[in-house]
């Protein structure tokens, strides 16, 4: 999983390899030698002596864990002729909130798309070889003086037309629809329950369980529960020679 | 010995494939070539498998850049999404290519659409296999866009921050309705006629303006050559073109208000 990628791995190669070359001159530990290391030593040494140089103020011994060493200026120049000075150390703790707890999270490539991938490939096998075997009605020219019976509006309207048989189109045809998406849009400003677990939220999901069964019954009624003259009657009565006449 | 096998002769085999392995590298390390396919690109030279060659290929990709480079990790369980908003928008990817297809041999007139879809099942070549895959595709969509709605209400996922990407969730099952009953009646057969009647009967009793929406819609105040013509600017322009947008900005909202949501 945790692969080093390559040119890091070259890199810290060659640092060994260079650590190995100067390996007896790197312990030796002489005051001018500061290669790899964070804090110059000439200024930690400087530090550690309370008399030394500048002397202001009281140092505090490093990894004393006080949050903030204060250090005194260092007297040599360092590397180069640069002058260091090593202001403070702060513990990332003193200066950091991190408030986010870190996430789980896993790189979309290959893990999302791969899924992503394989369900359009699924639905495109799919769509294919439903279209080899089924073929899309295609009836007689449009006739203006030849009404069908029984009429249907398309599948996801038979649920509309259903209610015509019961109520006034006002009602049926605008009102229930009207109101139900309605609802449905400020659904998220009415349901003040902040919680998602099922568990917390029974009342939202009967609603809305009663209220996409009432359109999914309605709508079977209407596919398969309705003959001439959109009287009622039963599939096995009729026939389900039209079923794919959507 | 070792000088046999030094002075030995490349085989034709080997040339050939020493030859191939020069000029796929000399391509793939040609300025043209790293100027098409970005960092991340399978098709790069040295594309290894790294944390930052999988974060490159969703930067570096319009197509993926929808997505962020890490998710939640329960956000890719198939079982948690069921893949039903991916779907539906491959769904609508998948009917805007077969319906460009289907556009080639349709002409939106009561006297002549009738014709192009007998010519285009029985004289064009894939023509027959074409329109099956639209027409059920289309209902295909339907059924995943209601699907992903149900998915996502009951999961709670509507609730804040996520409570306008719902409403614009909404309003895209509306335009995925309108899309699919638009397409209904270009056949101009018995089905799409009566289909398209009985649906646009319903419009008239609308409140207030009602009989002015119908008669917009309609192109007058009864189904005829004028509605075949608007509805198929509705459905290969008009609707397609508000859909992308409202899709951009669902799209846009998921990540803005944190990616899905969850886990329960």
């Amino acid at each position: 999983m945790t692969e080093i990628p390559e040119h890091l791995l070259k890199r810290s190669q060659a640092a060994r390899g260079d650590a190995g070359g100067g390996g007896e001159a790197a312990p030796a530990g002489s005051g001018g030698d500061d290669d790899g290391e964070t804090i110059p030593r000439s200024l930690l040494e400087a530090s550690q002596q309370p008399g030394g140089a500048g002397g202001a103020v009281a140092p505090v011994p490093a990894g004393a864990g006080g949050g903030v060493a204060t250090l005194a200026p260092p007297t040599a120049a360092g590397p180069d002729g640069h002058t260091q000075r090593l202001l403070t150390v702060v513990k990332s703790g003193s200066i950091q909130d991190v408030k986010a707890k870190p996430m789980d999270k896993v790189h979309v490539w290959p893990h999302l798309l791969a899924a992503e991938f394989t369900a359009a490939l699924f639905i495109t096998a799919f769509a294919t070889i439903f279209s080899i075997f089924v073929n899309a009605p295609l009836l007689e020219l449009a006739d203006f003086n030849q009404t069908p019976n029984p009429s249907k509006a398309p599948w996801y309207f038979l649920g509309l037309q259903e209610l015509l048989t019961m109520f006034h189109p006002m009602l049926a045809g605008v009102t229930i629809p009207g109101v139900a998406l309605g609802l449905l849009a400020i659904a998220p400003y009415v349901d003040r329950n902040p919680s998602n677990k099922p568990e917390d939220r029974k009342f939202m999901i009967s609603i809305m369980t009663i209220h996409l069964m009432f359109w999914a019954v309605l709508t079977m009624i209407g596919s398969f529960f309705r003959g001439p003259g959109f009287n009622f009657t039963y599939p096995w009565d009729t026939g389900l020679d039209g079923i794919f006449h959507l | 010995m070792a000088n046999s096998i030094e002075k030995r002769k490349p085989s034709l085999q080997e040339r050939m494939n020493d030859a191939m392995g020069n000029a796929v590298d000399k391509t793939q390390s040609s300025q043209a070539w790293n100027s098409i396919f970005r960092p991340g690109s399978i098709f790069r030279k040295g594309y290894t498998d790294s944390p930052r060659n999988r974060s490159y290929v969703v930067m570096n990709s319009v197509l993926y850049h929808l997505h962020p480079v890490k998710v939640k990790r329960h956000a890719v369980k198939v079982s948690y999404t069921l893949c039903l908003g991916g779907l539906s928008f491959f769904l609508f990817i998948f009917l805007t290519v077969t319906g460009i297809f289907l556009m080639f041999f349709y002409r939106p007139t009561a006297a002549a659409a009738w014709d192009d879809i007998a010519t285009l099942q029985t004289s064009v070549a894939f023509g027959l296999l074409v329109r099956n895959m639209h027409r059920w595709t289309a209902h295909l969509m339907v059924l995943s866009v209601f699907l992903h709605m149900a998915r996502v209400f009951y999961h709670g996922a509507y609730k804040a921050p996520r409570e306008f990407n719902w409403v614009i969730g909404v309003m895209l099952l509306q335009l995925t309705l309108l899309l699919s009953f638009t397409g209904y009646l270009l056949p101009w057969d018995q089905l799409s006629l009566w289909a398209v009647t009985v649906g646009t009967n319903m419009m008239g009793f609308t409140p207030v303006f009602g009989e002015q929406v119908r008669f917009v819609l309609l192109g007058g105040t009864q189904i005829g050559a004028e509605t075949l013509l608007r509805w198929y600017v509705l459905h290969v322009l008009l609707l397609p073109f508000v859909i992308v947008i409202f899709m951009a900005i669902h799209f846009w909202r998921v990540r803005k208000d944190g990616g899905i949501s969850g886990p329960l």
